[in-house]
């Protein structure tokens, strides 16, 4: 019973990292870029879902929802501000940027909010025993791998069965021959960000609805885990996120409950580092012939 | 139908393309020839909007191309496979179609596909594989195919003929001819000059980045300068 507790704490925090991973790596498929302001603007997405439900007292699905719209707003502004004009720049200048966007948005969060962390009231409170109470799970859990399974499906049909779908993968392997068949790849480029930045939204909602203390560093240890995740999982690969993620999460919550808290995120990066000497595309990273 | 006046372009400080003028008429198939690094890729790049040039102007249709997103172009009835086919290899068969049918309203795109099947039953045979494992040859029908699903009234194929053994060549080529009968109007560059002016109306010889000779595609196999520098005669 209390490994199964374990085994869900960790599919709820890897579900948590599964859909920030997928901002990473849907964008990294198509910009070929480390977004490293991504967990940043999980914290955006929580500072704005806590304001509206604490000062304004919005109810939380209008809360979310504002997140959601502020932090696509966001992201589809630095993609263009800080990254459009890096588009023939060095993979390196645009990662020193990123990091730039970063600490700016850290810092502008620092600012507006203070020192002082918040306490985030969780969208949904309470618990759901079973086995006569000795299994006792918390509704924010299963709230949280609901959406990670939602999402996860929703995204796979989008880039699968839909035509803008179709296009971004089309970008994400070649831009040129993509602007040949009439895509318009920097619109592509902001959509692709539009979405992560939305999904990074929700997962600050639900990351502060677990883990309660918000302050201007709260997305930087997840969207390292879940970059970290998305590279385990195979970068680039919106299955490889979920798996990557997923797996993180339990790995985590595991070697926290029977190995040691403290040792617990070396475990996790002593993992990714196992499993990329193995299989150095990842899980799922894919591997595609080319013909000359 | 297309008149590209004087352009100049640039690579950084390399001068890829110089004073190039040429034209090419409705139904005609035009080719350009020259050897590696002469120019020829960057021409089309330029004509489709990929690249910029310097200077002079592109004219198709009556309308002028230049300053035009390249992802605007094909909407106006100009179609580039470019150089190395550059399918998209995780996609499938069909799903390439579909992309190259993009700018299209989505009810033509069940007909196009059909057309293009017709053309290339191989790809028919494949749709649901995976474009990185098609063969170089069907590789270079499909990149064809992808193009055709705009509906083009100009084609630009670079290289069609690159690393094809000679049967696929002349499979290709016979293609080029069908297409050409059936009214499209074709910019073909070539290494291949001796297939490339086997069907084309007329020609243009590059050499590093300038038009040096022009003719019809029958006088240019001919012509002694021709024959030494590009059919090893
Ligand atoms: N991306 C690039 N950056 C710098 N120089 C380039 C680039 N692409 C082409 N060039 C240079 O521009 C010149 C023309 O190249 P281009 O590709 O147009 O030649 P080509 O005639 O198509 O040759 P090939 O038959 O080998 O395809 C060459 O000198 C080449 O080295
Ligand atoms: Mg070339």
């Amino acid at each position: 019973m209390e490994f199964l507790s374990y085994l869900i704490s960790g599919i709820s925090l890897g579900s948590v990292y599964a859909i920030i991973a997928l901002g990473y790596t849907m964008v990294y498929g198509i910009a070929k870029m480390l977004n490293f302001a991504h967990g940043d603007v999980i914290m955006v997405g929580g500072y704005i879902s806590f304001c509206a439900m604490s000062y304004l007292d919005l109810p939380w699905p209008i809360a979310v929802l504002l997140a959601m719209l502020v932090c696509t707003v966001l992201g589809v502004v630095i993609e263009g501000l800080a990254y459009k004009p890096l588009r023939q720049a060095t993979s390196l200048a645009v990662l020193i940027t990123a990091i730039g966007v970063s600490y700016f948005l850290q810092n502008a969060a620092l600012l507006i909010f203070g020192a002082t962390p918040k306490v985030y009231t969780p969208i949904i409170s309470g618990t759901l025993k079973l086995f006569g109470g000795q299994l006792s799970i918390s509704y924010v859990s299963l709230v949280t791998i609901a959406a990670c399974i939602v999402i996860m499906i929703a995204l796979t049909l989008f880039t699968d069965k839909t035509k803008m779908g179709k296009a971004m993968r089309a970008c994400s392997e070649d831009k040129g021959a993509a602007q040949l068949m009439g895509i318009n790849v920097n619109g592509t480029i902001s959509l692709t960000f539009a979405i992560g930045s939305a999904l990074a939204a929700v997962a600050g909602v639900l990351l502060c609805s677990s883990y309660p203390t918000l302050m201007n560093t709260t997305g930087s240890m997840p969207g390292i885990k879940a970059f970290t995740a998305a590279v385990f999982g195979g970068i680039g690969s919106i299955p490889g996120a979920f798996l990557g993620g997923i797996l993180l999460g339990i790995i985590e919550s595991l070697a926290k409950a029977y190995i040691s808290t403290q040792l617990a995120n070396s475990i996790v990066f002593g993992v990714l580092i196992v499993i990329l000497l193995v299989r150095p595309a990842g899980l799922l990273g894919k591997y595609v012939p080319e013909k000359v | 139908m297309l008149k590209v006046n004087n352009i100049n372009v640039y690579y950084g400080s390399i001068h890829a393309v110089k004073d190039v003028s040429f034209e090419v008429h409705q139904g005609e198939v035009v080719t350009l020839i020259g050897a590696n690094g002469a120019g020829k890729s960057t021409i089309l790049q330029t004509v489709s909007g990929l690249l910029r040039s310097k200077t002079g102007s592109i004219e198709f249709l009556g309308e002028q191309l230049d300053g035009v997103p390249a992802h605007k172009v094909v909407n106006k009835g100009l179609a580039h496979v470019p150089e190395g086919r550059r399918v998209f290899l995780q996609m499938t068969v069909e799903e390439n179609l579909e992309m190259g049918a993009y700018t299209r309203p989505s009810i033509e795109i069940a007909d196009g596909i059909a057309d293009v099947y017709e053309r290339f039953p191989r790809l028919k045979e494949r749709r649901k594989q995976i474009a990185g494992t098609l063969s170089g040859g069907e590789q270079q029908m499909l990149a064809m195919g992808r193009a055709l699903m705009s509906k083009p009234q100009l084609l630009m194929l670079d290289e069609p003929s690159m690393g094809l053994a000679p049967l696929l060549i002349e499979q290709i080529f016979a293609i080029i001819k069908e297409l050409h009968e059936a009214g499209t109007t074709i910019l073909l560059v070539e290494q291949n000059a001796q297939m490339a002016l086997s069907v084309a109306d007329r020609g243009y010889v590059l050499e590093t980045g300038r038009i040096v000779t022009t003719g019809a595609g029958a006088e240019l196999l001919n012509d002694d300068a021709v024959k030494k520098a590009y059919l090893g005669a």
